[in-house]
């Protein structure tokens, strides 16, 4: 006891320094912290307030004087549908990919596999978002011209595919598509941290019950990572709804509100709409940019929150 | 969250800061303070605007300081209302450039802006534009202004529609669906054109000119390249694009009088000499904004053309900015610089009649 409270003192001798140099580093330290948080604090309440400031002429100004002569709520609710849309059909598209990379990369691959393939899904997380909307535009595009054919042509009665199909491939579902792409890393990290940390009893448990490998997976980590996956689901979404470059680049919009994904026709993001209307704007148009802004930010601020709150229950547990 | 992304954000962190090296070219060797010799213009000017003159303006910009060791110019190609903005605001944007002049509730804003001297604005930049379209086997293709108001506005869906027959008499035309395509940033390219068919064939494009494409639906793309490369990529497509940019594509030629047009700079700039004055955005001694004809009869003008401006005081706070800015307004309306600007961003040359009244204004600068 008494040699064991002896050492321990000697360590935090060797690392703070002796006597009242400790509390003087501890002091800075922690006062940097709180200024460092702080600061995170500041940056966030100065965006919000300078969209609100900023958005207030928009919210008061008459119909007429706003962009396409419409009310604030007529000109922001298309562009809020086609950002949802964007961002939902990419997280359905990237959700089961992640999953299953997650998985290979925490239970079914050799490790040494495991460990660069989990290096290059990281990898495509830094690949910059204008990269993607070239290669959209250039490779993918043109890529799924036929297939969109083939979608009218057979799954014609459902809205999503309703058509005509694009001859130019510039379509939701392309651009859905790539932004799959962009979230598929950060839905499959955050998954397949808590994939690996499946208590071995519990997998050992499944198997020792006569569980094939799939039956382990399904009955001990996917319920476990269950909350993991929700969150980083929430975190793509996130990701995905404020996406400019790559949407900017690859959709052809019109900024009508339609669930047709595969014709030249579509709904109009929230930052792809900033992005193409903001270099030429003045005076009211900008206000009201910036309103679309704020609701984008409540967006995303919603989504995220919704993610949080996943992950602490999940802590809780 | 995980340590595994550590390596990914890192790597982002790396490319974050050598795309804002490479952003940073903008020149910060301030050439200001001690002036060289007397004669040649010295000092700093910065200007902002039309993205549509950013290939010439870079060309005047090289030009013009190397023959002036001592001057720098800079310019923003933020857009062209920004320009405007940026310009009336004061400050440090001494001129704007712009795909449209000051309207009537911006004049006379930038009428105080230049207080204490005279408004400057003079077309510097025209360019004709042209109407591109991707379909294989098609030649040559000729739209009347009502057939093209048509198309654009997705009441001809079929290129064997007998409007485009009556275009093209003897012309093997495939039942290929049309993908009009417009711009769907706001674009002075997109004003230009719009003012065409609203002048041109106003009994089918009822729409006011506007730089945001006034019919919803259709395909869309995001700045010229955006539009150049959806035209390629699509069979059936057509758009309207800067002429120097149509690269491979087809172009059309377009209706005047009893004859077709192919898209020149030639042509561009014959029918802006018979362009008049309007008088309503005018008001001012050096304030000039024309009304580009858009209804020529004689075969060599083209009408189909971008026309953008130049904006500036005749006085500033001090003289040797008032100096630089007449230096290289000079410049740009010289037969030299517009012709750099050919080179640079195909660009028609400005004729001769509006070449003389352009001067009047820059000998006004400083006078």
């Amino acid at each position: 006891m008494e040699a064991s409270s002896t050492a321990t003192t000697l360590r935090h001798r060797r690392l703070f320094g002796a006597g009242g140099g400790r509390r003087v580093g501890d002091r800075i330290f922690s006062k940097a912290t709180v200024v460092a948080a702080l600061t995170v604090l500041a940056i966030l309440g100065g965006v919000a307030v300078f969209l609100i400031v900023k958005a207030a002429p928009a919210v008061t100004a008459s119909a007429a004087d706003l962009p396409e002569g419409k009310s604030l709520v007529d000109y922001i609710a298309p562009l809020a549908f086609g950002t949802v849309l964007a961002a939902i059909v990419a997280v359905i598209v990237a959700v089961p990919l992640a999953v299953a990379v997650a998985l290979f990369i925490s239970h079914i691959a050799p490790r040494r596999i495991a460990n660069s393939l989990a290096y290059a899904v990281d990898l495509l997380a830094a690949i910059p978002s204008i990269v993607y909307g070239l290669w959209g535009i250039f490779v993918l595009g043109p890529a799924m011209v036929p297939i969109l054919d083939w979608l009218v042509d057979k799954l014609g009665f459902l809205p999503f595919f309703e058509g005509p199909a694009s001859v130019t491939g510039r379509t939701m579902l392309t651009a859905g598509l790539v932004l799959a792409v962009m979230i598929l890393p950060i839905i499959s990290a955050v998954s397949r941290e808590v994939f690996a940390q499946t208590p071995r009893r519990l997998e050992e448990a499944a198997l020792a019950l006569g569980a094939t490998r799939w039956e382990m997976i399904r009955m001990a980590v996917l319920p476990f990572g269950k909350s993991a996956v929700i969150s980083g689901s929430m975190l793509g979404l996130g990701r995905a709804l404020g996406e400019t470059m790559a949407v900017t680049i690859i959709l052809s919009v019109s900024g009508i509100v339609t669930f047709d994904l595969v014709s030249q026709q579509n709904p109009t993001p929230i930052a792809a709409n900033i992005a193409l209307k903001f270099p030429e704007a003045s005076g009211i148009d900008v206000n009201a940019l910036i309103a679309s802004g704020l609701v984008l930010f409540g967006i995303t601020l919603v989504v995220n929150m919704i993610a949080r709150l996943v992950i602490s229950r999940s802590n809780v547990q | 969250m995980s340590t595994k992304l550590w390596p990914a954000l890192a790597a982002s962190a790396v490319l974050a800061v050598g795309v804002a090296a490479c952003g940073s070219s903008d020149d910060s060797g301030s050439s200001g303070g001690s002036g060289g010799s007397s004669d040649s213009a010295s000092g700093t000017i910065a200007g902002a605007g039309s993205s549509a003159q950013e290939a010439a303006q870079e060309a005047w910009k090289a030009n013009f300081e190397s023959d002036n060791s001592d001057a720098t110019v800079t310019y923003d190609p933020i857009g062209s209302g920004g320009g405007r903005d940026q310009f009336v605001a004061g400050g440090a944007t001494a001129f704007a450039g712009s795909d449209s002049p000051f309207d009537t509730d911006e004049l006379p804003k930038a009428t105080q802006r230049c207080a204490s001297g005279e408004l400057v604005q003079i077309p510097d930049y025209i360019s004709p534009i042209a109407i591109v379209y991707n379909l294989p086997g098609v030649e040559d293709l000729q739209l009347s202004p009502e057939t093209t108001a048509k198309i654009f506005k997705g009441e001809i869906t079929s290129w064997d529609d007998p409007a485009i027959k009556a275009d093209n008499p003897g012309a093997d035309l495939p039942s290929t669906d049309i993908t009009a395509v417009h711009r769907s940033d706001e674009s002075g390219t997109t004003a230009n054109f719009t003012d065409y068919l609203h002048e041109a064939a106003g009994s089918v494009w009822t729409d006011e000119p506007d730089s945001v494409f006034p019919i919803k639906g259709g395909e869309s793309a995001a700045q010229t390249s955006g539009m150049v490369q959806a035209v390629k990529a699509g069979e059936g497509a057509i758009g309207y694009a800067d002429e120097s940019q149509a690269q491979d594509l087809g172009v059309a030629k377009v209706k005047v009088g009893n004859t077709y047009v192919a898209p020149s700079a030639d042509g561009a700039a014959a029918d802006f000499e018979q362009s008049q004055k309007d008088p309503e955005l005018s008001q001012g001694k050096y304030v000039f904004a024309y009304k580009v004809q858009r209804t020529p009869t004689d075969p060599s003008s083209y009408p189909v053309l971008l026309v953008s401006y130049l904006m500036g005081c005749t006085k500033y706070d001090s003289d040797e900015q008032t100096n630089l800015v007449k230096a290289y307004f000079n410049y740009v309306i010289s037969s030299e610089g517009q012709q750099a600007a050919a080179e640079n961003a195909g660009s028609a040359p400005l004729p001769p009649g509006i070449t003389k009244e352009d001067q009047t204004a820059v000998d006004a600068i400083g006078g």
